[in-house]
């Protein structure tokens, strides 16, 4: 469960203080499909470094499964990031010298898992992924699609309680962007929380609750009827 | 916790990944470290060569020398440098009763021309006795050297060296012919093998009589050294407190020789090289540091040309350690594998001065292999931390903005 109380974060520009966010209170229970919506400099990317803890609040309290996590250190914030947020990317964000098992098997590497687990679960997630074929690949020879369900398997190889996804069909065309979405989705039924911000209203409408922003300001939070 | 084996995988790959970077970075270290193991062999290998020279003169030599080395009083005799008693053949012969002096060998040293079948040249005359071959370490050819006789009596005959031989006798045999020195006539026993330089003299250029003979010929009583061997490099101390007792007794109480060992003009050319070689070294050392920083500058457009991908990795969970460590081990890695390349090019270019000038043993002492290669190592991981730091401390958010 994801708790927000009185988030604030400020920026510094110039002799200007921006406020990226203004007082944000939301809570996120697990298994929800959310999309975060708005027109740019409504503060949904720093919403969603915020959760994915890459950034701080200026002040507030974000409370992550019931934990604090504005309190912990450098070094706990990284190992909560490794073992409990998954990123998805719009630039997909792949190490362009590593096979597509290699990036997967990255945040299992970082987390110091054994080599031999590692190429199981890997293993496991090429196949869920439908990139079997494409284990031994680099990025440069996959197509937009197949990169995205890279970075997918690899946000999700940890087994996350929460997947962020920024913009996460941003770069495909619509074939690939529909089939990214619907493994997105898949993975929601299967109970992770699916955080998604877009513009893109069509995939926007796919999810069971709507935050919109403005201005730093949650201005509507809708959980709609819709069967999800 | 990123295991180190898992960091040092993904830190080479990183550097494979790249390798025109990693090309000119190993060039650099291998660069440094090599020059610094060339060039110290080069000094090295002139020390070593200058103490070779020297200990063909003899080992073990004590050099006494008529004269005294210090200056006295205003009385014309010390300011013209005249020796007030000479060094005589019996002063020479009273230095072997020590048990530890193995041998001695007087020496006179004059000019004269000699002539055979009107065949002429001038050249210098060693007076000596039958010990100076073997003191000097020097091989026979042909014939025998001087017989071991009585010191005081005269006799004549003579060795020479390769040249004269080949100058005065050309296609003859030269051995018992009778050469003419100066005013006297010598039989020719047997010609010299040894050649270089021994004291300013061309050994293939010098003719070889028995001491007595000199001193008559040269009409020159006094001896111009007096050569003793010691038999143990630790006696050598002793012996020369006995030299010098020995010859002031027999000269009345006066000191008034200069005994000089060896060791102590070879302790000088030692020091003068080696100093040499550590200036020498520390020259090329600079060519490592520029290495080290050249790691430094472009560990650092690393970073910034990988921001994204260490943005990205700090959103997959790694801590501003694990990046920290990723970087480091990178940068020994590169200067690991730079150290162990310019060791080997630094053997290769030893061997090549080896090579090319057999006379010069330039081996690289083990002092400047370990110095340079613990300098490139912690030379490429001191400049590579700045960088290292400036990736840990890198902002997350601002760093996947980039790409």
């Amino acid at each position: 469960m994801i708790k927000l109380e009185k988030i604030h974060r400020n920026f510094q520009v110039g002799d200007q203080i921006v406020h990226a966010l203004d007082d944000i209170n939301i809570i996120i229970n697990d298994g929800e499909y959310v999309s975060v919506m708005g027109p740019s400099g409504s503060g949904k990317s720093t919403l969603l470094n915020l959760l994915g803890l890459l950034d701080q609040p200026s002040s507030g309290k974000y409370y992550l499964n019931g934990g604090d996590v504005t309190e912990l250190d450098e070094d706990r914030q990284a190992s909560t990031r490794n073992k409990n947020i998954g990123f998805v990317f719009q630039v997909f964000h792949l190490i362009p010298r590593l096979t597509a098992a290699e990036n997967i098997e990255l945040p299992l590497v970082l987390a110091g898992v054994d080599e031999e687990i590692r190429k199981q679960r890997v293993n496991h997630a090429l196949e869920s992924m439908n990139l079997m074929e494409r284990a031994q690949h680099k990025p440069p020879q996959l197509s937009g699609g197949q990169r995205q369900r890279v970075a997918i398997a690899r946000a999700t190889i940890m087994e996350p309680s929460v997947l962020l996804a920024d913009e996460p069909t941003g770069n495909l065309d619509q074939k690939a962007g529909l089939n990214v979405i619907e493994t997105l989705e898949q993975l929601n039924q299967h109970g992770i929380t699916l955080i998604v911000v877009t513009h893109d209203e069509a995939l926007g409408a796919r999810s069971t609750r709507s935050i919109r922003m403005l201005d730093g300001r949650i201005e509507s939070d809708n959980t709609d009827n819709k069967a999800g | 916790m990123l295991l180190l084996r898992d960091a040092v995988h993904f830190s080479w790959h990183a550097l494979t990944a790249n390798t025109v970077r990693t090309f000119l970075m190993l060039l650099a270290m291998s660069i440094g470290v090599g020059s610094v193991v060339i060039l110290t062999a080069l000094g090295e290998g002139a020390r070593n060569y200058i103490t070779n020279e020297f200990s063909s003169l003899g080992t073990n030599l004590i050099i006494v020398i008529p004269g005294r080395s210090e200056t006295s009083g205003g009385d014309p005799a010390t300011m013209l440098g005249v020796t007030e008693r000479d060094l005589t053949l019996d002063d020479a012969l009273a230095l072997t009763r020590h048990p530890q002096v193995r041998r001695i060998a007087p020496l006179n040293i004059g000019g004269a021309e000699i002539s055979w079948q009107g065949r002429k040249r001038e050249v210098s005359i060693q007076g000596t006795s039958a010990q100076f071959l073997k003191l000097r370490h020097w091989e026979m050819s042909q014939g025998k050297f001087l017989p071991d006789t009585d010191l005081q009596r005269p006799k004549s005959v003579c060795v020479i060296g390769i040249n004269i031989r080949n100058e005065i006798f050309g296609a003859h045999a030269a051995v018992g012919k009778w050469l003419r020195i100066g005013d006297r006539r010598f039989r020719v026993i047997g010609i010299l093998a040894s050649e270089g330089q021994s004291l300013g003299i061309d050994v293939s250029d010098s003719v070889i009589i028995p001491v007595a003979s000199a001193q008559s010929l040269f009409n020159l009583p006094s001896l111009f050294r007096i050569f003793v061997e010691v038999k143990t490099r630790e006696a050598i101390p002793k012996v020369m407190t006995f030299i010098k007792n020995t010859l002031r007794d027999r000269h009345q109480g006066e000191e008034d020789v200069t005994v000089i060992t060896q060791d102590a003009v070879l302790a000088t050319f030692d020091r003068i090289l080696t100093a040499l070689t550590y200036a020498v070294g520390g020259i090329a050392a600079i060519s490592l540091a520029v290495a080290g920083i050249l790691i430094m500058n472009v560990m650092l457009v690393t970073v910034s040309q990988r921001t994204s991908e260490i943005g990205l990795l700090k959103s997959l969970g790694a801590s501003g350690k694990a990046i920290l460590k990723l970087i480091l081990i990178e940068a020994v890695l590169l200067s690991s594998l730079g150290a162990v390349a310019g060791f080997a090019l630094g053997q290769a270019g030893s061997w090549i001065i080896r090579y090319a000038f057999p006379v010069l043993p330039a081996y690289p002492p083990t002092w400047a292999i370990v110095a340079s290669l613990l300098v490139a190592l912690v030379t490429g991981v001191l400049f590579s931390l700045l960088p290292a730091r400036k990736a840990a401390q890198l902002n997350p958010v601002d760093a996947l903005m980039r790409h």
